[in-house]
């Protein structure tokens, strides 16, 4: 029977060895925000040793592209994208320290071995909830790659932002493909 | 001939962009409801419901129902006796440039995420206006113009396929390959799914036909017997796929399979997919 996990962030290893896919999770404390572009710069700043806009130990990056936030509000639609684009660049991320993802769909077996020999998961969360996912995000601030646009990076406030726990450190998915 | 204000064309763009990310359609909506009731997995049912939440919370909240605001495909059919009256001063603007300006402004006012790049290749800079639109345009008889937005996100148009078939090849090979790329589709593309398949014509008009399938009411069925059956037969077979809302498993696969048709080449039988995700976001009005 699956579990419903509270995780804060930075997680740490013994967290995410606790967690099994198929289990349910509810994230909060702070996370980052990558789409492509980002992926590739933040690889290119790996590759040339330059230092990161935040710190990999222990983050969850969020597969996402708001939309701009009406005036008074802290952010607009904010649901995950399709986490397969991103397997380029996930491996580097998780050999650095990256403790998880969040997007949809599933993950290509170098990023599934990335995940079991540096110990990190792959959380998904429902795909074209946009709206219902916004609320679960109080506070939002882009902090690089600002010319990116809805594709910058932020760090986001989230609470009790729910995901399933799709591919865990053991090389276990909850998908049957 | 009939003139049509440039602007009233641009407003009615505007106005069918903004809708069309803040509010489920009726049909879409009421699909969703059933499978809800249907679906004997009950994880599968609390997603569904939670799809059914997310539309309510869009429209009352005016956060955008997806965060992909998509491209805008906007399908006109132009009466042939009406013609765009352009502003004074603006020189030669046609009926594309009155679309463009519609999407430009609705985007911008409905606070929706600007999803288009310039070039494909090299530096792949937003234009920071959704445009330029993809235009299908029809000449039909009257004064009229009708347009229609979908607004169609990359994560499941990323999954559309085309291919070209034999001539001589049956039916079921057909139902093969379409249940074949929807399972290959599978959980990246955002299902349950809406599923339009263009068949015949050549290797363009197969996939517009695909993508203008989709316009059609959830449960309207095509005029025609032998692919109306086509399109039952389908969505019975996807929804036995298992694959589910979210690709975790459940009946709820499809919520509509749409099968469009032209005439082809004796040599040809193409078929061309498209998969559009739960969200299924299409406005339509007629000036």
């Amino acid at each position: 029977m699956a579990t419903i996990n509270k995780l804060q962030t930075p997680l740490t290893a013994s967290v995410v060895h606790s967690l099994k896919a198929g289990d349910e999770v509810l994230v909060s404390g702070l996370i980052y925000t990558a789409r492509d572009m980002a992926h590739k710069r933040l690889c290119q700043l790996i590759d040339t040793g330059g230092n990161l806009p935040f710190e990999l130990e222990g983050a969850i990056i969020y597969y996402v592209g708001p939309t701009p936030a009406r005036p008074g509000r802290v952010i607009g639609a904010a649901g995950p994208t399709t986490s397969l684009r991103m397997d380029p660049f996930s491996p580097a991320l998780i050999a650095n320290g990256l403790k998880a993802m969040l997007g949809k769909g599933y993950r290509g077996e170098k990023v599934r071995e990335a995940l079991k020999k540096y110990g990190a998961v792959h959380l998904s969360a429902i795909g074209g909830a946009g709206a219902l996912l916004s609320k679960h995000i109080v506070a939002a601030q882009i902090i690089a790659y600002e010319d990116l646009g809805a594709e910058a990076i932020r760090k986001l406030q989230v609470v009790d932002f729910p995901a399933i726990v799709a591919y865990d450190s053991y090389g276990n998915s909850v998908y049957k493909k | 001939m009939r003139y049509i204000e440039f602007k009233k064309i641009a407003e009615t763009v505007e106005s069918l962009c903004i809708a069309a990310a803040y509010e489920l359609p009726g049909d879409v909506l009421a699909a969703l409801e059933e499978a809800a009731q249907k679906e004997s997995n009950p994880a599968a049912a609390k997603i569904l419901n939670q799809l059914i939440e997310n539309a309510r919370i869009a429209a009352e909240k005016e956060i955008p129902l997806c965060q992909d605001t998509g491209l805008a495909v906007v399908f006109v059919e132009q009466g042939a006796d009406s013609a765009v009256k352009t502003p004074d001063g603006m020189g030669r603007l046609t009926l594309f440039d009155a679309i463009n300006a519609g999407v430009e402004s609705g985007y911008e006012k409905g606070y929706l995420r600007k999803t288009v790049v310039a070039e494909p290749l090299n530096e792949r800079r937003n234009t920071g206006t959704n445009t330029p639109a993809i235009i299908h345009q029809r000449t039909v008889p009257g004064q009229k113009l009708k347009l229609t937005v979908m607004t169609k996100g990359g994560g499941c148009e990323n999954k559309s396929q085309f291919r070209m078939f034999r001539p001589t090849a049956e039916k079921d090979r057909i139902i093969n390959w379409v249940v074949d790329v929807v399972s290959q589709a599978g959980a990246d593309a955002c299902p349950p799914f809406v599923v339009g398949v263009g068949i015949g014509g050549d290797f363009e008009l197969s996939c517009l036909l695909s993508k203008k399938a989709l316009c059609r009411n959830l449960g309207a069925r095509n005029g025609d017997d032998f692919y109306a059956r086509l399109e039952t037969d389908l969505l019975s077979r996807i929804n036995a796929l298992g694959l589910g809302p979210q690709g975790l498993g459940g009946d709820t696969t499809a919520l509509g399979v749409m099968v469009e048709t032209a005439p082809c080449h004796i040599a040809s039988l193409p078929v061309a997919v498209n998969i559009e995700c739960h969200s299924h976001r299409h406005k339509s009005a007629i000036i």
